[in-house]
């Protein structure tokens, strides 16, 4: 178990400024989420406090002790690459005992019993004699998965580790993880993605990073519920959030207006007007795309089913204590 | 989980009868081949049945046509002398083909495994990332570019016992208490005939060796810093056994032209028996003693010993050419 805390920390590769000055705390078991746009320096800020790359300055503390210069195998961690990163001429039990054999003071009958535990925890036991080529995609990140737990890690990374995986696979995975968060309580885990639902599901606390700098922490509820910025209440939530600016902001007394899709009604009073451009009927809820005059259309989700024919004008309504208010600086007004 | 359902189902029983768009792909492979299986039993299946058919023979450079068969004379006869004893002769007898086949294996032994284990190196060198590799690739390639000739010439020169650097330099230093002869004395000829071979093929290695370096993925580097794996163990665990499949076919490129060497030898250290291998004593036969029978007879046994060499090769070292474990 290992509280991280980051101080001012920044990160460039030659002239290119990666990560321009972090302060973050991570708690001891949390499971903390970077989420952000592709070249945000997520996965650099996980690789910074893997070790695998240095930081250019600032402070980077395990449990209060400076660890800035500490090779990545003293620090106590294990990490999950997003392509698995499998030593591909070992079978899966040298891939997940490889590390074990080394540190001194380990009996075979210790590392057996390790491997074979978070074996059956990740059910790859069938598959221990196996070569890496010979699994399937889930399973080569099972066994990835499997090799960091044998470590015994106090800190747990992962890097994109859904993103190779299929549709059906990734969720199936998902759980998988926050099972495994919940059996390791006592280990912090940082997880990178670039999927929001996936930081919904998994965190308990979520950094939105944006172009090196932290945007906004908070549980997903905060995120959705009080988002910091504009950025963060477009990036959280399925589908984007719409952002109405002109007179209709005004009348809010606001720059731009945020509002979510779930968070209008289609309704014969309704203060806004739009023509239906497509409507997606999803099965359980159905998104319809409404022209507003705005420049990108505005999208409406309701429950169940609906059959508005394109160039139908609608007349719909946001539920007003669900309205976001946002400054021309694209800061909330609260 | 799902992972098992996946996996299976992607496993379709093979049709038996092949379809259409397969049987047209056989063809269209057969038809590509013709024109280099023409190609080659022209110029090697051709020369090659040849020689073997004159190394049974008693033929010569001047009655090629008229050569009668003489079966395995060439390679072993006897004679019983009238004290009852007997004589053997022929190729398999012949002190100076052993000396030959000797030399020739030695020059292949010690050649390829220091342009193995140097070729790593400069591999290992090459695929660390640092400014200017791109010239020093470029660079160090500039050996193997040269013509052998010409790199013997230019070594035969440094080498040379009066006017040479390498005694100049040995003796400015004091290394050297006297000029040495590098490429006449015949303690020194194979030591000179294998430094410049060495020089000159190392950069072929490293290449061969370089790309199979390139087909690791450097992921599996950072989970081994995170495992606490020591450069030195990474080396020999995860590199070496990786990067094996390319390293033997990079060998077996080597020992294959190791084997027939010739014209290195041929100007570097002209008929001195210290030095001269196989290919070099068949053309001697060949062309200068006019025992052409001979000289064919040498030429099969040659094209023997690397075909056994070669297959031994392959299957001790479990030599595989699809690309190994990956």
């Amino acid at each position: 178990m290992a509280a991280i805390e980051l101080r001012n920390v920044r990160k460039s590769f030659g002239m290119v400024d990666v990560i321009k000055g972090v302060d973050l705390e991570v708690r001891k078991g949390e499971f903390m989420v970077f989420v952000g746009p592709s070249g945000c320096g997520k996965s650099t800020l996980l690789r910074l406090i893997s070790g695998l790359e240095d930081i250019t300055s600032g402070e980077m503390l395990f449990d209060g002790k400076l660890v800035n210069a500490l090779a990545p195998s003293k620090r106590g961690i294990a990490m999950v690459f997003q392509s698995y990163a499998l030593y591909p001429h070992m079978t899966v039990y040298e891939n997940m005992a490889f590390g074990l054999t080394l540190e001194k003071g380990k009996g075979k009958e210790e590392i057996q019993r390790r491997v074979e535990k978070a074996a059956d925890m990740l059910q790859i036991r069938q598959y221990l004699d196996r070569l890496p080529k010979q699994l399937s995609g889930g399973q080569r990140q099972r066994v990835a998965i499997g090799r960091a737990i044998t470590r015994d890690p106090k800190v747990f990374l992962f890097d994109e580790p859904l993103s190779n995986l299929d549709a059906a696979l990734r969720v199936a995975t998902r759980i998988e993880i926050a099972k495994l968060h919940e059996s390791m309580d006592h280990v912090t885990m940082i997880y990178v993605t670039h999927d929001q639902v996936e930081a919904m599901t998994l965190a308990d606390r979520i950094c939105v990073l944006r172009d090196g700098l932290v945007e906004q922490v908070g549980t997903p509820m905060e995120l959705y519920e009080r988002p910091d910025s504009i950025f963060v209440a477009g990036f959280i939530g399925s589908p984007k959030m719409n952002f109405i600016a002109g007179d209709k902001a005004d009348k809010f007394g606001c720059a731009t207006l945020g509002i979510r899709g779930e968070h209008m009604d289609i309704k014969a009073d309704g203060i806004w007007e739009g023509t239906v451009i497509h409507t997606e009927n999803l099965g359980a809820d159905s998104y319809v795309y409404l022209d507003m005059g705005q420049e990108e259309p505005v999208v409406v989700r309701l429950d169940g089913a609906v059959s508005y024919q394109s160039g139908q004008v609608l007349k719909v309504s946001p539920q007003e204590e669900r309205i976001h208010r946002f400054d021309a600086a694209g800061k909330p007004i609260r | 989980m799902t992972t098992e359902t996946l996996a299976s189902s992607t496993r379709v029983a093979a049709p038996k009868v092949k379809s259409e768009l397969m049987q047209q792909r056989i063809r269209a492979a057969r038809l590509f081949l013709i024109p280099m299986l023409i190609a080659l039993a022209v110029v090697a299946g051709w020369p090659l049945l040849r020689s073997i058919y004159f190394s049974f023979t008693d033929a010569s450079l001047s009655n090629l046509d008229e050569a009668q068969w003489i079966g395995f004379g060439n390679y072993l006869r006897w004679t019983v002398l009238e004290s009852g004893s007997v004589r053997w002769r022929g190729l398999l007898v012949d002190p100076a083909w052993w000396n030959a086949v000797w030399n020739t294996v030695r020059f292949a032994f010690v050649s390829v495994l220091f342009e193995a284990v140097l070729g790593m190196m400069v591999a290992l060198v090459l695929n660390a990332e640092f400014k200017g590799r791109g010239i020093v690739r470029a660079a160090i390639l500039i050996p193997w570019a040269i013509p052998t000739i010409v790199s013997a010439r230019m070594w035969g020169w440094m080498l040379n016992d009066q006017f040479g650097i390498l005694n100049d330099l040995g003796m400015r230093l004091g290394l050297l208490s006297q000029k040495v002869a590098w490429t006449a004395t015949a303690e020194t000829a194979m030591t000179a005939v294998l430094i410049v071979d060495i020089w000159k093929t190392t950069p072929f290695m490293a290449l061969l060796i370089l790309a199979g370096l390139q087909m690791i993925p450097k992921d599996i580097y950072e989970a081994a810093e995170i495992d606490g794996v020591h450069p030195v163990k990474q080396f020999f665990k995860i590199t070496l056994p990786l990067v094996r499949p390319a390293l033997m076919v990079a060998i077996i490129f080597r020992l294959l032209d190791a084997l027939r060497i010739f014209d290195l030898i041929y100007v570097l250290t002209p008929n001195s028996a210290a030095t001269k291998t196989m290919s070099v004593l068949a053309r001697e036969n060949l062309f200068d003693f006019d025992k052409f029978a001979y000289g064919s007879a040498m030429s099969t046994l040659l094209f023997l010993i690397i075909a056994v060499l070669t297959i031994l090769y392959i299957w001790l070292g479990q030599v595989k050419f699809d690309g190994g474990d990956r």
